[in-house]
């Protein structure tokens, strides 16, 4: 890739703690139309967006909120390759944009330490400078350029307030540098005592001189090595890396051990002169970052009480933080689940009557079949989720962004941590009893890897709305509604509590067995900024939902509609029926024939229609039973036995596979109700029950539902993963097909051991 | 010796030291939690854990057995 061939744009770089408004700033730089995707290899999301900087058109990278540029993990490394160059799959950057938060200079300037010894043109744009002020800070921006020797900009993110200036900051160094790309660098500022920086020269020395001329060191950074010359910063950073994470990053195998007794070599040296790795490094950094903003922040004599304190110290107060907490959870959700309804309503209306409208316009056969079965209804059954999905994501968007987030992990952190989590997991899982993808993609927030894969793989565990009815049915079907424990308890009630507690203890009890085996490591550091409280910004809540909901609708939409054409086609084909051909049709004829001779008027009528339906719905169930899924039901038939099920629910638990809430419609064509079996309507609910309720084996003629029985569906419904969509949000998140395999076998597993021991051990009881 | 953990709500202490080289306490140190650094006790979560700090300007959350780790100076 030579320059001659090929100019890449000028790339502008976003970097910033947590919590700076670093995606508002992004957003009023960049727009809406942003490229979101993952770097390979990682979980880290690469955003990119285009900006205009005078007549160029610019590149702008989102850099992952961080507080530090000291990579200990894969995920934590791509920031700094991003920064050095190091990537083939991105330009090289050209400038740095730092954004700091006004009201927490100090601790944003440690970032910033780092950004600068890049050596990079950098831009500072100071955001949030109204916090500042009602915090009782006075800035002396003018002061605070001479100080840093690079451009300092005010900006208000929220309100796109100096952006303008911004850019033409961006702009003139853009101009510098196509005029000479030597002439812009920034000159390096190292705050580090000297005898440290005399051990860094060494080894970069050292380390070029060892690659020189090496061409087979010169390769690209996903292959994980490095050729000369080292970068400055990263020969600093090896030498303050004691995990020993960034020697086998950086170096190929042979190299690890003579550079590693070089290292403590140096190491040993500098203890010898009192400065100690890598605690040298924050020293140095903050006294550098106290030197610069002297005479730049005049804080007030007596420190303001904010409102931003007030109302915390009613959010994490014992009594009333919990209260509210609770409470605040309780409005989410039913706000959820009340008004998601009406909207989930009315999707399925739509999706219906669309249904019917092709059905009507097309002859009887497999591509009406197709269309209105697979196709609309493997749409619909996408769509059907958005409404709560997306009022979810609003929700989570407003917590995060006016800082509420990190309370509730702060006040949660001690509960998950007796399952070997943190905090951070709570909200994910707690999103998780709505829809299990709004809670996949909350976890983004849990830094560390390991907590952040073992809360993405129990989350599903959590039981979702789609699980509902599936309990109400049974539960109304085969439960007695009885009280017991004196009157104070329910039998139906407690039954539905039990299939929630099912979920979140399998849940706690996997993420035991996780953290202590696949995903077993040190305990990560909990540390975690509190941010001051603010105003939740409606253009992020806004275009976060919006940005979150279409990512689920594009990408698991994709695939959920394969995968309903697939189970559409398995249980649509060969569509040949004995029965149907030689009992089931004649008689169907016979009937049309009947209405046709009789007058419309006839009072027979309405007896026909009945039959006619009825016989409808048995040629369905026919062709059902004869189709490649209704074989496979019939040949699994061995494997559910244990489990209490017949053919006909083994057949209903495979076609649930794609998404969990079919089996309803599924067991309504095989109970010869047809397939438009509504639960929501109490009719159609009661109409399945009684079909379940007389259903009867076909060898023995006992009844096939008990209390047994059923336990036993709903318990296999609580722990499986039958919902493509988390799977492929899994795989989205993860960057790896391995996980969502990996969630689907053990819960697949746990699912069928699960109903398993609840029907076996229900069999074996006295009879209720 | 003591350590910011044994702090009552509402005290403030001076950091001597953090102890140990791995990634709590470089996590510790980034976050400012530096020797000389002026750290309050602003409250603890309504389970007992963790605890809410005030340092820099800024509040920061630390589990207890985390603060056991930054020494104070007497």
């Amino acid at each position: 890739m030579s320059p001659m061939t090929q100019r890449s744009p000028f790339t502008v770089a976003l970097i910033g703690n947590p919590n700076t408004g670093k995606s508002t700033l992004f957003m009023a730089l960049a727009g809406v139309r942003q490229r979101v995707g993952n770097y390979p290899g990682v979980t880290v999301e690469k955003k990119l967006g285009r900006v205009r900087l005078g007549d160029r058109d610019c590149q702008l990278v989102d850099l992952p909120g961080t507080y530090s540029l000291a990579p200990r993990s894969p995920d934590e490394m791509v920031a700094v390759d991003v920064l050095l160059g190091r990537r083939d799959d991105l330009a090289a950057v050209d400038a740095v944009l730092s954004i700091v938060d006004a009201s927490n200079l100090e601790r944003n300037f440690y970032l910033l330490s780092q950004a600068l010894e890049l050596g990079l043109p950098t831009v500072v744009a100071l955001n949030m400078v109204d916090i500042a002020r009602t915090k009782g800070l006075k800035i002396d921006i003018q002061r605070l350029r001479e100080q840093l020797g690079v451009p300092v900009i005010e900006v208000q993110a929220n309100r796109r307030l100096g952006v303008d200036e911004l850019k033409t900051a961006l702009t003139e160094i853009a101009n510098r540098r196509s005029a000479d790309k030597q002439a812009s660098a920034a000159p390096v500022i190292s705050p580090f005592p000297a005898e440290f920086q005399r051990e860094v020269a060494r080894l970069q020395n050292a380390l070029d001189q060892a690659h020189a001329g090496d061409s087979s060191v010169r390769a690209p950074a996903v292959t994980n090595s490095y050729h000369a010359p080292w970068p400055r910063y990263l020969v600093e950073r090896l030498l303050l890396d004691t995990s020993g994470y960034l020697q086998t990053a950086l170096l190929a195998n042979g190299q690890v051990a003579p550079l590693d007794s070089e290292l403590q070599a140096a190491r040993k040296r500098l203890a010898a002169e009192g400065i100690m790795v890598p605690a040298v490094e924050a020293q140095a950094r903050y006294a550098w970052v106290e030197t610069v903003l002297r005479g730049v922040v005049q804080r007030p004599a007596t420190r303001v009480v904010t409102l931003s304190d007030r109302v915390d110290r009613v959010l994490t107060n014992k009594l009333w933080g919990m209260l509210i907490f609770v409470v605040a959870m309780l409005l989410v959700f039913s706000s959820v689940f009340v008004a998601a309804e009406p909207l989930m309503r009315a999707i399925d209306t739509v999706i219906g009557t669309i249904g019917e409208a092709v059905a009507d316009r097309l002859n009887e056969g497999p591509v009406r079949s197709l269309l209105v079965d697979g196709v609309i209804g493997g749409v619909g059954s996408v769509l059907v989720f958005l409404p709560q999905i997306l009022i979810l994501f609003f929700f989570l968007a407003v917590l995060e962004d006016c800082g509420y987030m990190a309370r509730a992990a702060y006040l949660m952190d001690k509960l998950m941590v007796h399952v070997g989590l943190s905090g951070k997991s709570f909200i994910p899982m707690l999103s998780s009893f709505a829809c299990a993808i709004p809670g996949v993609m909350a976890t983004r927030v849990i830094e560390n890897r390991r907590d952040r894969l073992t809360t993405i793989l129990v989350t599903p565990l959590m039981s979702c709305s789609a699980r509902l009815p599936v309990y109400t049915v049974l539960i109304g079907a085969f439960i007695p509604a009885r009280r017991i424990a004196g009157g104070l308890l329910q039998l139906q009630g407690l039954t539905l509590f039990a299939m929630y507690a099912i979920g979140v203890i399998t849940a706690a009890v996997v993420a035991l067995v996780l953290k202590r085996t696949l995903l077993r490591g040190p305990t990560p550091p909990f540390v975690m900024e509190l941010p001051s409280y603010k105003w939740p910004s409606p253009s992020i809540v806004l275009f976060r939902m919006a940005d979150r909901g279409w990512s689920f609708v594009y990408r698991a939409g994709t695939l959920i509609l394969a995968v309903s054409v697939i189970v559409w086609a398995a249980s649509y084909y060969p569509h040949q029926s004995a029965e149907v051909d030689y009992r089931l049709a004649p008689r169907l004829a016979a009937i049309e024939e009947q209405q046709a001779t009789l007058g419309t008027n006839s009072p027979q009528q309405a007896e026909l229609a009945a039959e006619q339906a009825d016989m409808e719905h048995a040629i369905a169930a026919a062709y059902q039973r004869d189709s490649y899924l209704g074989r496979l039901g019939q040949a699994i038939e061995p494997a559910v036995r244990p489990l209490g099920w017949d053919w006909r629910i083994g057949c209903a638990a495979i076609a649930s596979f794609p998404a969990r809430e079919v089996v309803m419609g599924a067991l309504g064509v095989i109970y010869n109700l047809g397939s438009g079996v509504d639960v929501g309507e109490e009719a159609d609910r009661d109409r399945l029950a009684g079909r379940m309720q007389a259903a009867v084996w076909d060898d023995t003629g006992e009844k096939v539902y008990n209390i047994p029985v059923a336990l036993s569906i709903m318990v296999f419904f609580a722990l499986c993963a039958q919902c493509a969509s988390t799977l492929v949000v899994i795989r989205r998140e993860t960057n790896s097909w391995r996980w969502p395999a990996f969630t689907f076998a053990y819960m697949t597993g746990l699912a069928y051991v699960g109903a398993f021991l609840t029907y076996q051990i229900g069999m074996r009881l006295p009879p209720f | 010796m003591s350590v910011l953990a044994d702090l009552p709500v509402g005290a403030r202490g001076r950091i001597s030291a953090i102890v140990g080289s791995d990634e709590l306490s470089v996590r510790l140190l980034e976050m400012g939690l530096t020797p000389g650094v002026e750290v309050k006790v602003v409250g603890t979560a309504p389970l007992g854990d963790p605890l809410e700090l005030e340092l820099r300007g800024y509040r920061l959350s630390v589990r207890r057995s985390e603060a056991a780790r930054v020494q104070l100076s007497s």
